[in-house]
């Protein structure tokens, strides 16, 4: 998909399609659904920069009953998430921004990163489907 | 994001439905606490009962027009809560930081104190 924001609501409603189509609970679609926004927010702001003519590269797996498995890359620079602060420490609380790689740490049970094919970056966030942790 | 604007004694209510996410509704919430300050109203009382999503950027804005307020000598709180909201505010801390309200009443009330 190409880097704008309104993309985002496209993808989300495809994830939500998939869950319900595997009969995937609500409260784990509305979460996944969560951090696959804030992956692609990341991917269209920090890492294509905006840059309308980059792409972002979404791929949704679902194993029923077993898990969810989302990957999202970018056509940006690279980027390491050692360097993203932690959101609840005393003196970045009132920051407004960098709460997003923490939110989809929250959401889902695994995440990670490494060097998309492409140069940029390609998170990995999975949910175990028998889990019933929700935040 | 739907926006619907009240004055209720000397607070500015915004009863808020829909989305607070990047790029629509994290600018429509900015433009409205601006508007309020514009317009010399520096208590604020955000009616997030309607808000179905908020995103990380949603919450930076917030964060923002709090930390705004507060340099300006105002007040910015917060009423309804849902649970996806409490939850998105508890897992950062930020439940911490804001006050919080499920009674409008009481939320107004605070505002004199």
């Amino acid at each position: 998909m190409l880097s704008s924001y309104e993309n985002i609501e496209l993808a989300e409603r495809v994830l939500a399609e998939l869950c319900s189509a595997n009969m995937v609970e609500s409260e784990t679609t509305y979460w996944a659904g969560m951090a696959l926004r804030e992956a692609l927010a990341n991917a269209i702001k920090h890492g294509n920069k905006l840059n309308p003519n980059k792409r972002v590269f979404v791929h949704l797996a679902l194993q029923a009953g077993h898990e969810l498995r989302i990957e999202v890359e970018d056509e940006g620079e690279g980027f390491n998430p050692e360097t993203v602060a932690d959101p609840t420490a005393p003196g970045n609380l009132l920051r407004s921004n960098g709460r997003g790689v923490y939110y989809m740490r929250q959401f889902m049970d695994e995440v990670s990163f490494r060097a998309g094919e492409r140069g940029g970056t390609c998170i990995e966030l999975v949910k175990h489907l028998n889990s019933r942790r929700t935040t | 994001m739907k926006t619907k604007i009240r004055d209720v004694g000397n607070v500015r209510v915004l009863d808020i439905d829909g989305k607070i996410t990047i790029g629509v509704g994290d600018l429509e919430l900015r433009k409205q606490v601006e508007d309020a300050i514009a317009a010399g109203r520096l208590n604020i009382l955000l009616n997030l009962g309607g808000v179905t999503h908020i995103d990380s950027s949603g919450i930076g804005e917030m964060v923002g027009c709090f930390t705004t307020m507060a340099r300006k000598g105002g007040k910015m709180k917060l009423l309804n809560l849902t649970q996806k909201i409490h939850d998105i505010l508890q897992v950062t801390q930020l439940i911490t930081v804001f006050d919080v309200f499920d009674s409008e009443n009481e939320a107004i009330s605070s505002f004199k104190q």
